[in-house]
């Protein structure tokens, strides 16, 4: 799966800083007929864990509601220099994964 | 045109647009609450605290972008736990739930979703003492986000 997130690379701590991924997924909803008029069966990025070194600083639960290649837009506050590690999984299983670095200064 | 006609004819179009406004809006008491139940427990909610930013008007039911603010210091004391959207006329009414604490810093968080209806699209906050505030908007969409098709 493809997917892209913005993350700054550089923050002073204690900013709130914006964090942003877009994941390239149909998030099928279940009520839509293929071409031979079957119904192609629900499958959507059910959760999503976003960690900042380590710890769960985002999680999502989504369903048929959210649009194809969904986008997320949260906050985090910049503590230390480190990690931002994105997990998710769809219905069918699979599985996928993103990280950016981050550099923060005092 | 006389001034008598153009104020009635002012008159009955206002109130047609209220007629439409009320019908298209409307939203079943009793389904609302069973919803706000199904996500909340027994927890009641409060109005308020909660803004939702949508266009008014979208052109595409498939992707509505949909913004969240909840007024929050977003203190360790003092701090939104869950957001929850819902779209009542969707067929599946519970879109997202997005969990947040005090390292957020800002409760806030954007998304696109889909709508299959023109209705209110309502937001649910719980906060760190167990209360949840809710917000709402109302978006009027031209091309629906249809069941069958696209």
């Amino acid at each position: 799966m493809l997917s892209r997130i913005q993350v700054p690379s550089a923050a002073r701590r204690g900013e709130i800083i914006p964090i942003r991924i877009a994941i390239q997924h149909p998030m099928e909803t279940g009520y839509r007929p293929d071409h031979f008029g079957r119904r192609i069966p629900k499958n959507v990025i059910n959760s999503l864990v976003c960690r900042y070194n380590g710890l769960i600083v985002f999680r999502a639960e989504m369903g048929s509601g959210i649009a194809a290649n969904p986008l997320l837009q949260f906050y985090v506050v910049a503590a230390d220099s480190g990690e931002f590690v994105f997990a998710w999984e769809d219905d069918s299983g699979q599985r996928g994964s993103e990280r950016a670095a981050i550099t923060v200064s005092d | 045109m006389s001034n008598r006609r153009r104020f009635l004819l002012s008159c009955t179009a206002l109130a047609g647009t209220a007629l439409i406004a009320k019908s298209t809006f409307a939203q079943d008491d009793s389904q609302r609450t069973a919803l706000l139940r199904e996500v909340t427990g027994s927890a009641p909610v409060n109005v308020g605290r909660v803004t939702v930013d949508t266009p008014p008007l979208a052109d595409n039911g498939h992707s509505v972008p949909v913004r969240v603010l909840v007024d929050s210091p977003m203190t360790t004391d003092s701090h939104v736990r869950r957001i929850t959207l819902l779209a009542e006329r969707n067929p599946r009414p519970v879109v997202a739930s997005f969990m947040l604490g005090p390292h957020s810093g800002r409760a806030e968080i954007a998304t696109r979703i889909r709508l299959a209806d023109i209705q209110e699209v309502l937001a649910l906050a719980q906060f760190s003492d167990g209360s949840w505030w809710m917000g709402g908007a109302k978006v009027v969409v031209t091309e629906l986000a249809c069941l069958e098709g696209g």
